[in-house]
């Protein structure tokens, strides 16, 4: 309940605050339109920002559940074939050099306007962090429990299925829970580079024509429904992968 | 076995002579550090980071039972006892799980997470788990040092009654386990092994068995000893 109730004051605060900020400057309304114009336009809104926060969680979903799909498949082949990981986590840190908005317009390119511009783009952003949590957690396995399975003669993909997977779920889920913020960041993305729905390009268009009451509401839309999608990720994290009792 | 280890060019034995008598139990006693437990990876077959030269008879398949427990938290005081099946990717005998879990007592604890029960819990679990393996030769390295005074007198007491027949190589550092269990108490040196005159009297011995003490005693004047 402390958690609610510091959230509720922060919240109230910071509209405090964003209000007090626009009376005191005499600040013109499309550049900082005040508090409850925002929440006007929010409701008068609803039907738009619905339809376009619809697309977004659609390509956030997918490409969340496709980056963590691909995640946990290659963190267990990197940790399974020493070959494959002295080839590929090289590539995975290099990949993480190369700034993810400047892949943008190539896969615009490459995949056109649609969803799948930017499911990759949710993908690509959330797939590092998915593997490397997870990766790590699997190269932490408990020496001795795959020193007790060989001794019962247990064939290595055994010993990973069910000994190391089950031990390094609760590091598969650290990962989820940072894709769960990140991915809605990579669909963002990919809309501003080319799209013609989604609350990324709805935000474009509104700041293009000076309509900064509706960037604002479609910015706050945004922020809420990554703030549910990460509780949810975090509450089925804690329902089905985490252990607070793991040894 | 016979022959000397080392680990990464560190030499931890060397002109080691062990033999197992079947169906017996064998005590290993020594100081920490002296290589107990690498002679027990070694006939787990578990050590690879071990350079060993000389001969090695193999025991066939092992069961090991270790001072840590190692149950899997995330499955059930049953699906525990039933990995070794799970690992091997044969059937589960879910009935004689029960059955062993009857033997050490957990019957009414089948389907509880492992971080309920309490250490001497745990260990009887990882007993039942090492019954399960129904294998010839059974590896114990110091399994009841985790444990409180009484618990671990139950432990070795349930243990040497379930394991009876068996061959079985115990590891430890303690004196008095040795005098109760050992049918060949063996301790290990860095020149080698010695053979300690044992009870004769069938195990579990009791602790207050005159032959007991003088054999605990005994062990201790040996241990400490400059050697």
């Amino acid at each position: 309940m402390t958690g609610w109730r510091a959230g509720l004051a922060a919240l109230c605060l910071t509209l405090a605050l964003w209000q007090a900020v626009v009376w005191a400057t005499g600040v013109a309304r499309f550049i900082l339109p005040p508090p409850a114009l925002v929440a006007r336009t929010l409701w008068d809104s609803r039907l738009l920002l619905a339809e376009h926060a619809a697309i977004t969680m659609a390509e956030v979903l997918i490409g969340l559940a496709l980056g963590a799909a691909l995640g946990f498949v290659t963190a267990i082949a990197l940790v399974a074939s020493p070959m494959a990981r002295a080839l590929v986590r090289p590539m995975l840190v290099f990949s993480q050099a190369i700034p993810v908005f400047a892949l943008a317009p190539i896969l615009t390119l490459w995949l056109g306007f649609g969803l799948w511009s930017k499911i990759t783009m949710a993908l690509i952003i959330i797939y590092f962090p998915v593997v490397s949590s997870f990766f790590d957690a699997l190269m932490r396995t408990n020496r001795d429990w795959i020193g007790m399975a060989r001794v019962m003669g247990a064939t290595p993909a055994r010993i990973m299925w069910h000994i190391r997977v089950p031990a390094a779920l609760p590091g598969f889920a650290s990962g989820l829970r940072l894709a769960a913020v990140y991915a809605p960041i990579g669909a963002i993305i990919g809309e501003w580079v080319g799209a013609s729905k989604g609350l990324g390009y709805l935000m474009l268009l509104a700041n293009g024509r000076a309509k900064t009451d509706l960037m604002f509401a479609a910015l706050i839309v945004l922020a809420v429904l990554t703030l549910l999608l990460h509780a949810a990720v975090n509450r089925i994290c804690e329902r089905t992968l985490d252990r607070p009792d793991a040894g | 076995m016979a022959g000397s280890a080392s680990i990464k060019g560190t030499p931890i034995f060397s002109n080691l002579d062990l033999t197992l008598e079947p169906h017996s139990w064998t005590c290993l006693l020594g100081a920490s550090g002296v290589g107990k437990s690498t002679v027990l990876r070694l006939l787990a077959g578990i050590a690879e980071d071990v350079e060993f030269t000389g001969a090695q008879s193999d025991p066939g398949r092992v069961a090991l039972l270790a001072q840590n427990d190692l149950l899997l938290p995330w499955l059930s005081v049953l699906d525990n006892v039933l990995v070794g099946a799970r690992l091997r990717g044969t059937p589960p005998d879910t009935g004689r799980a029960h059955d062993t879990l009857a033997q050490v007592g957990l019957s009414d604890h089948a389907f509880k997470r492992p971080s309920a029960l309490s250490g001497g819990q745990r260990q009887r679990v990882a007993l039942a788990r090492t019954l399960m393996e129904d294998c010839a030769v059974v590896l114990l390295d110091e399994p009841f040092s985790a444990l409180d005074a009484l618990t671990r007198a139950q432990m070795q007491e349930l243990t040497a009654k379930l394991l009876a027949n068996r061959t079985v190589l115990l590891v430890t550092h303690d004196p008095a386990e040795a005098a109760r269990l050992g049918q060949t108490i063996l301790i290990m040196t860095a020149s080698g092994l010695i053979k300690v005159a044992t009870p004769s009297s069938p195990i579990p011995r009791p602790f207050h068995d005159e032959s007991v003490l003088r054999a605990q005693a005994d062990l201790f004047d040996q241990l400490r000893s400059p050697q």
